[in-house]
């Protein structure tokens, strides 16, 4: 069975058709890419997986695992194991990353029937995984993302996603305000994520962070639609040729 | 056709009348404190219950709101004694030195004034007025003058008991002082209780009043306070109690120069709730902290008044209130920040925040600035709103469930004012306080 099949998928935004019959099958251990031009629907492909409201689902399922995720809630998907990397990760003044690490953590680790983690437990995991993102801890003891730059919410991301351990992460834009040192750590955070049992779906306009995070299959979005799938070397065509072609075909095909 | 002229007094206020004509001979006080006395009856006989005609009054209508007056309460009995055992356990662990008050009257065996450290004197209210204290006749209803307030003129009237406090020049108070007020008796009464401070010059204290109520009382219960020249004084008051209860107080402060005053005012109870504060500035190079937190659920009403006179110039003054409203509740904040001629230098700020849980929920807010200097910072600041979709979604999709978003993002809200309150303890025992109501929330 893939891990994540998307069949058929339509979506509106505030009565707006922006997916129209979107298919994708994704198998555990594969990176795929997602890529296309603005307005093509790739941020609502990753907002309506993670239930975002106002993201309507109107024909078509979000099988993860087999089981269609979209009548459930956000935290559910979570804890099923499907996590978003926010293109703009947001700030919460008040609540320390530290509490909201853990409240996370522990809230999934409730759902799936496991223990919460004691605290030196708790500390010692996100000391390690700050520290390979080269995370300084005391920044975790701030408000959620208040005060980051644009490199840190970023890495910020990668750090939630190492500590929950999803099985299927969903990155949109990631590349999007690094420069590329920022861009180097957190694709190297991304790559030692990837395992046989976990799949990605990288969302990207550019084909550059491509170069870090090598995908097994590209796509190319258009229109709400997948309008063409190929290897690695699509990315590289599409960075050479634009997406004028698609758009194009997207416009004739729907 | 016979048209009115004058308004006819309520039923209320007829009561309130009457109850100080029949008891005036038994309420505690020398000749002075029975012209005082005379006097504030007299104002209240004109002014009578606030209504929404007066201004500061006009979101809180009391004459609507308080129906019929509650008789005066009597001396408690031992079963309300009993009750007020465990009365202020709001504060936590935070290690405070007791001064307990069971309707309104002080209760020695339930307090601890045994080894006061030097240079603090504590004596009953009642004592006090009866015995002729000197700082009665020198400071009792002067510390900051308000002569159109009625709830404060019928406290002067009706007094009957509290605390007064004197901590001498240069003295520090290692454990902060717990005013408990416990309103325990079984019978909904009228509760008058007056207490008055004095910290002297370079002193160091901490205060918490702490009102709790059982009943459907009606509390009115006024503090002056004075904070003398480079004093360091912190006062919280915690309110809570059922929702039939009605609790009006009046916070009169005068703070003299170089000095640091923090007030800090949590509301998590009560049907009614009116806390007045009027602030005075009267010595330069003050910092002044006044902050609050309420939280409000089902027809709670909480008014949360402020006037702060800068009557010196190069004084600091920041008010940071937030308030979580739910189902029909709703929140009044009005603060009037007043800088004097010739106080230039002087820095005010206020900033007040509404977060409606619910659609029936109403905040009401009245920012006032009277500037009468022209070298001065003065803003002021409010929002309210609902809570923000966006970061519960994100807080939802890391696997938070939809409960314990909400709650983590109100506990945030609720936190920059109550960060405010420099004893650690104290603030985690609230926090907790918050976080229980937010748990009786979802459940």
């Amino acid at each position: 069975m893939p891990m994540l099949e998307v069949k058929n998928l339509h979506v509106t935004v505030d009565g707006k058709q922006i997916l129209k019959g979107l298919d994708l099958t994704v198998n555990k251990g594969e990176v795929h890419a997602i890529m296309g031009p603005n307005g093509s629907g790739k941020s609502t492909l990753a907002y309506v997986m993670a239930g975002k409201p106002g993201y309507e689902a109107t024909e078509g399922q979000v099988l993860l695992d087999g089981e269609d995720i979209l009548a459930m809630q956000s935290d559910e998907r979570a804890a099923k194991g499907l996590f978003l990397a926010f293109q703009y990760p947001l700030e919460i003044p008040g609540v320390a990353t530290m509490t909201f690490l853990r409240t996370a953590l522990n809230a999934q680790r409730k759902k799936r029937g496991q223990a919460e983690l004691s605290t030196p437990e708790f500390l010692k995991l996100v000391r390690e995984a700050a520290g390979k993102l080269e995370i300084d801890t005391e920044m975790l003891r701030r408000g959620v993302n208040v005060g980051f730059s644009g490199g840190e919410k970023k890495r910020n991301e990668i750090l939630q996603m190492a500590l929950l351990q999803p099985r299927l992460c969903v990155l949109d834009e990631t590349d999007s305000g690094l420069d590329i040192d920022a861009l180097k750590i957190v694709s190297d955070g991304v790559n030692r994520l990837r395992s046989p049992d976990r799949a990605m779906v990288v969302i990207t306009h550019y084909q550059r962070l491509l170069d870090h995070i090598v995908p097994d299959v590209v796509h190319v979005l258009s229109h709400g639609r997948i309008v063409k799938t190929g290897g690695k070397e699509l990315a590289h065509e599409l960075e050479a040729k634009g997406y004028a072609q698609y758009q194009e075909e997207g416009v004739l095909a729907s | 056709m016979n048209a009115e002229v004058r308004s006819v007094k309520t039923h209320a206020e007829q009561a309130l009348s009457e109850a100080y004509q029949a008891s005036k001979a038994k309420l505690p006080g020398d000749r002075k404190v029975v012209a005082l006395r005379e006097a504030a009856a007299a104002r209240f006989e004109a002014i009578g219950l606030p209504n929404r005609r007066v201004e500061e009054w006009k979101y809180t209508d009391l004459r609507a709101l308080i129906g019929e007056a509650k008789p005066l309460a009597g001396t408690p009995d031992a079963a309300s004694i009993a009750r007020a055992m465990t009365a202020g356990h709001l504060i936590g662990d935070m290690d405070a030195r007791r001064v307990v008050f069971v309707d309104g009257i002080f209760v020695p065996e339930l307090s601890d004034l045994t080894g006061l450290s030097p240079g603090l004197t504590i004596r009953s209210m009642a004592e006090a007025l009866a015995a002729g204290d000197p700082l009665i006749a020198d400071r009792l209803g002067k510390v900051v003058p308000s002569d159109s307030e009625g709830v404060f003129a019928l406290n002067t009237a009706l007094m009957r008991d509290g605390a007064l406090i004197h901590v001498a020049k240069g003295a520090t108070l290692e454990r902060p002082i717990h005013l408990v007020f416990a309103a325990t008796s079984d019978k909904p009464a009228s509760v008058f209780t007056r207490s008055l401070v004095v910290i002297e010059q370079g002193a160091r204290a901490m205060l918490v009043e702490s009102h709790d109520a059982s009943a459907a009382h009606q509390v009115n219960s006024a503090l002056e306070l004075v904070v003398g020249d480079k004093a360091h004084v912190d006062h919280i008051k915690i309110t809570s109690g059922p929702a039939n209860l009605v609790h009006v107080s009046s916070l009169m402060v005068a703070v003299g120069a170089n000095a640091r005053f923090n007030d800090f005012a949590f509301n998590i109870g009560g049907g009614v709730v009116r806390n007045q504060t009027f602030i005075r500035f009267d010595g330069e190079g003050t910092l002044a902290g006044l902050r609050g937190a309420s939280l409000l659920k089902g027809k709670q009403h909480v008014d949360s008044t402020l006037v702060v006179d800068h009557k010196a110039g190069g004084c600091q003054s920041r008010e940071v209130f937030a308030t979580v409203l739910d189902d029909e509740s709703r929140g009044v904040f009005q603060g009037k920040i007043v800088v004097r001629p010739h106080a230039q230098q002087t820095d005010a700020r206020m900033m007040t925040r509404a977060l409606l849980l619910s659609d029936e929920a109403e905040a009401d807010n009245k920012p006032e600035l009277e500037i009468f200097a022209d070298d001065v910072q003065c803003g002021h600041g409010a929002t309210s709103g609902a809570l923000d979709q966006d970061l519960k979604f994100y807080l939802m999709a890391r696997g938070i469930p939809e409960v314990e978003a909400e709650a983590l993002l109100v506990q945030a809200f609720v936190g920059e004012a109550i960060e405010g309150i420099e004893h650690a303890g104290l603030r985690d025992a609230l926090m907790e306080r918050v976080v229980g109501w937010l748990r009786a929330r979802g459940s």
